[in-house]
């Protein structure tokens, strides 16, 4: 057995902070992010849809950016942060944009919301002047076989303009 | 039932809710990743299940080798197809109604011979499902390779190898439909248009793939299974009639489903395979499938190639319509709804919208060594609205008359009904000129029309498209029941008081993301005359709901909604009579409204829901000798007038195409629609948007694409193109409403009315911008390799 090999099969402990709470788990080094943070964990929220890459179900912020959860490793996360749509809700990160999805009804069956939300997030704080085709594009990785996206473009928008007319207020 | 229209007492409340976009209470867990989905479920003893599949569309089992396998880390057992087959029954998806359809015998793993790549031929139970996935390597597979039939256009030729030896050859159903004399129509008619059109496999791609977790108790003989299905109470029936056990020991647990749209309201091998496992190894088995696995055994829907034509006369009046279809279905026969009904709904469908008089029709269906096939959203509408739109237009075109203006000639006129189409579908209410006029409106059509033309000057090809279509909703026994399947057309509705003045609902109907729980909350509490947040919904539980059909074919607003208007209404009864005793007054001079009891007059507060419940509960040693409260009720509900109630409506797709590249870029959708009362409008409109888009998706993107030995070639999510946000255009959505009169509510359904229409006005829109080069597409989907062999630059 070579080395590859061991360390493909072996455990090794990770040390991060999820949702605000130091995690010390021992992992197989093959585990995905979003495994570990489902079955490890038993943060549920974050969801497996395609397991390659592409669907954006598993959606998670490492650090201040997000990542493919399918696509991460655990160990990857190695003396990192992660924050999961649990994590997120509790704190209020995400609390516009739930309540004009709910208004909205900019979800249906729920299995992609988690990381719609999570991707509108980081749009909107990267591009507060995003517009619906800039929304769309931005999306473009995450897939929702129930709404059409329509519903969802609506949403995104609306808090978009709602947080531009916020903080010119502030200003 | 036939209501008399001033009878709709629900639908004339003080504080209704019907009418009202209120919000799904039960979105908000979801919103902060708090659902319940069926991966989400962790039982005590638990073991994961992987299945070895095969690599080949047709190849004969030699011999299994296992040991191997269950030697690997983390394996507890490995069981062939031989092994599991003497703990289930096999099962046969035919029909009775569907006259001739045969099917050979399924069982849970195959036993002698894989009839499609990726069938399960035997099973991993693994402590963890990565080490089971780790065995499956291990497992050695003798395997003889056999002939593959996969085209369906050889598949009946004397010559072509047999899938089943059993069967005589590979058809599995035909069926065949003559009325009037289309023979001399067509030889009489001044016009005469043909197409083959030809609609490419595709598949649902729910984001939560199909998932179960089964739960064998041996002491009690009680199995529990938790399982992302549209129909729980069908899958109780079918897990305790193949197990052998006794069907009041068996319960479906369905909690939060990640999509379905026909999906998962069938019987999968694999998924039955779980359950038997967890009763041969008394303990908690989960099956989640994963992606890939779920393209090569998930049901696809479509592969239809169909022979048509069109005759009509100089002024644009239908002469007669004939068509052939062929479609393939893989190698059984789906259970228990059967892989026919398909086929039969576009013979029934076909041209529907229409005053047909000469119709001829055949269809035949045949297994071929594929994935299976059977009902998706819009069992059959699609390919029926291809048809007939696509020829129209064609039709249109060669007398250079407007698609609306041939549309408003043929339409059945909206003061006809009730009547029926040329097969036999009778219309009850439905409304084509009204929804016509209104999308000409909506869309702006004349300026659009001007602006094509304009931009068509300067070399940009834009095309305007319409479809008109029917759809069939609230299904009566009709659909399955006659045939001799266990499918439940009734649904039920059961309320309860509790002891705060809250309205307790059970409902038959399940939730997948479409708002049920919503929308029968907002009946409920209009019914009852109550708050919707004093409204507690519950689905999906086969021991506490009543029985019902579950979720498909567009029945849970118009059937069980309907189960719980008159659910509420006996409550209000029963409460207000409780009221009448502590008032010391005639219950019929009370009301209830807002929660409150009121004088049914001048709508006083005489005492609230919480204090009648109060009374009941805990001092009906208060009431007359002779007066028992009964504060839980239960009504359930089956269309009777009509085997379906009808709803109509028509799409418009605009377009433009790059005629350089082929690639085709949608601008705008509009779609009108009538589904009778509309309970939530905003949920009717996503119904609307979401169907219309998995009908855009069909149209452009997505395609089950086999190679000629069964290998499905791109059965990733990389591979295998879905809508996403960035194709996809806004969609504008109006109503008509024409209620039905079977039933108080007077609603009909509206889950699959977007898929219906959706790509036939894409195809009708695209056609319309390739016209100046005379360049027509009917093969689906319209990739922009084809777009260029049409217009001959490919």
């Amino acid at each position: 057995m070579n080395n590859n090999t061991e360390l493909l099969e072996g455990d090794v402990e990770i040390n991060l902070t999820v949702n605000g709470e130091q995690i010390v788990e021992r992992v197989p080094v093959r585990r995905n992010l979003v495994d570990f943070l489902r079955i490890n964990l038993g943060l549920t929220g974050s969801h497996v849809g395609c397991e390659h890459g592409v669907c954006g179900a598993c959606t998670v912020r490492l650090d201040d950016q997000i990542i493919r959860g399918c696509l991460t490793l655990a160990v990857q996360a190695d003396g990192k942060r992660v924050d999961t749509i649990e994590g997120l809700s509790d704190d209020g990160t995400l609390k516009d944009l739930q309540a004009v999805f709910h208004e909205r009804n900019a979800l249906q069956c729920g299995f992609c919301t988690p990381g719609i939300l999570l991707t509108a997030a980081e749009m909107l704080q990267q591009q507060p002047n995003v517009d619906r085709e800039q929304i769309r594009e931005y999306l473009s990785g995450n897939y929702c076989r129930c709404t059409g996206y329509h519903a969802i473009i609506d949403a995104i928008e609306s808090v978009a303009k709602a947080r531009r007319q916020e903080s010119s207020n502030d200003n | 039932m036939t209501i008399n229209p001033r009878d709709r007492w629900v639908l004339d409340r003080p504080n209704s809710y019907i009418g009202r976009s209120v919000p799904r209470p039960n979105a908000k867990r979801l919103l902060e990743g708090r659902g319940n989905f069926v991966d989400d479920v962790v039982l005590p003893r638990m073991l994961h299940v992987v299945f070895v599949r095969s690599p080949y569309a047709h190849a004969r089992i030699v011999s299994i080798d296992v040991e191997a396998a269950q030697d690997c880390p983390g394996v507890v057992a490995v069981v062939t197809g031989k092994q599991l087959a003497e703990h289930h029954s096999p099962w046969v998806g035919t029909l009775q109604h569907l006259k001739g359809i045969i099917s050979p015998p399924q069982y849970a793993l195959a036993i002698d011979q894989a009839c499609w790549q990726g069938e399960a031929v035997a099973a991993i139970l693994a402590q963890s499902r990565e080490q089971g996935e780790d065995a499956i390597d291990s497992v050695i597979v003798d395997w003889e390779e056999l002939p593959v039939v996969a085209d369906p256009e050889t598949a009946l030729d004397p010559d072509s190898p047999r899938i089943h030896e059993s069967l005589e050859n590979n058809l599995c159903w035909e069926r065949n439909f003559a009325a009037g004399d289309v023979d001399q129509a067509f030889a009489k008619a001044d016009v005469v248009v043909e197409e083959e059109f030809s609609v490419g496999r595709h598949t649902g791609v729910t984001l939560e793939p199909r998932s179960i977790v089964a739960d064998y108790q041996p002491g009690e003989e009680k199995l529990t299974v938790y399982q992302s299905t549209q129909a729980p109470h069908m899958m109780q029936n079918v897990f305790a009639k193949h197990l052998g056990l006794n069907e009041g020991d068996v319960r479906v647990i369905t909690k939060d489903v990640g999509g379905s749209f026909g999906i998962k309201v069938h019987v999968y091998a694999d998924e039955f395979a779980a359950v038997a496992l967890s009763r041969m190894f008394r303990r908690p088995i989960k099956f989640i499938a994963d992606r890939l696995e779920s393209f090569v055994t998930d049901i696809h829907a479509r592969d239809h190639i169909v022979k048509a034509r069109l005759a009509v006369s100089n002024d644009g009046a239908i002469e007669a319509l004939e068509f052939d279809d062929l479609t393939g279905i893989g190698p059984y026969s789906m259970y228990p709804r059967t892989s026919g009904i398909e086929a039969n709904q576009i013979v029934n469908l076909t041209g529907g919208a229409y005053q047909i008089e000469n119709y001829k029709a055949k269809t035949q269906v045949v297994f071929q060594n594929k994935g299976v096939m059977c009902q998706y959203r819009a069992v059959g509408h699609p390919v029926a609205c291809l048809i007939a739109e696509g020829l129209l237009d064609y039709a249109a075109r060669e007398i250079n008359m407007d698609p609306v203006a041939i549309r408003r000639k043929n339409l059945f006129p909206d003061d006809a009904y009730p009547c029926k189409s040329i097969t036999g579908m009778s219309f009850e209410n439905l409304s084509h000129h009204q929804s016509l006029d209104k999308l000409i409106e909506m869309m702006g059509y004349d300026q659009l029309r001007e602006e094509q033309e304009t931009y068509r000057k300067q070399g940009i090809y834009r095309g305007i498209g319409l479809a008109s279509f029917i759809e069939v909703t609230n299904p009566s026994p009709m659909f399955y029941g006659v045939g001799g399947a266990a499918i439940s057309a009734q649904d039920g509705c059961t309320l309860r008081l509790d002891a705060k003045g809250n309205v307790f609902c059970a409902t038959g109907v399940t939730e997948q993301g479409q708002g049920t729980e919503a929308v029968i909350a907002q009946i409920v509490a209009t019914s009852v005359g109550v708050p919707m947040e004093n409204v507690r919904v519950v689905t999906g539980d086969t021991e506490v709901t009543p029985y019902g059909g579950g979720t498909w074919a567009s029945r849970g607003c118009g059937i069980a909604g309907e189960a719980a208007a008159q659910a509420g209404h006996v409550l209000r009864d029963n409460i207000l009579d409780v009221a009448g005793i502590m008032l010391q007054t005639e219950s019929t001079g009370l009301d209830i409204q807002n929660g409150k009891i009121v004088d049914g007059a001048d709508g006083t507060e005489r005492t609230t829901l919480d204090e009648v419940a109060r009374v009941a509960y805990y001092r009906p040693d208060t009431f007359p000798e002779d007066f028992q409260s009964e504060l839980m009720v239960t009504r359930h509900y089956v269309p009777r007038d009509y085997p379906f109630a009808f709803t109509n409506g028509v799409q418009a797709s605009y377009l433009e195409v790059d005629i350089e590249t082929g690639f085709i870029r949608l601008l705008k959708h509009w779609c009108v629609e009538d589904c009778g009362t509309v309970i939530n409008p905003q949920l009717v409109d996503e119904q609307i948007r979401g169907g219309i888009v998995q009908g855009l998706g069909g149209a452009l993107f997505e395609h089950c694409i086999y190679s000629e030995d069964g290998q499905l070639i791109n059965g990733t999510m990389a591979d295998y193109l879905v809508p996403m946000a960035a194709e996809i255009p806004d969609i504008e959505c109006a109503h008509v409403v024409s209620m039905t009169n079977s039933s108080e509510l007077g609603a009909k359904g509206a889950g699959e009315a977007g898929t219906a229409g959706a790509p036939a006005a894409v195809m009708n829109a695209l056609n319309d911008a390739l016209s100046p080069f005379g360049a027509k597409l009917a093969t689906l989907p319209f990739t922009p390799q084809r777009v260029l062999e049409a217009l001959g630059t490919g």
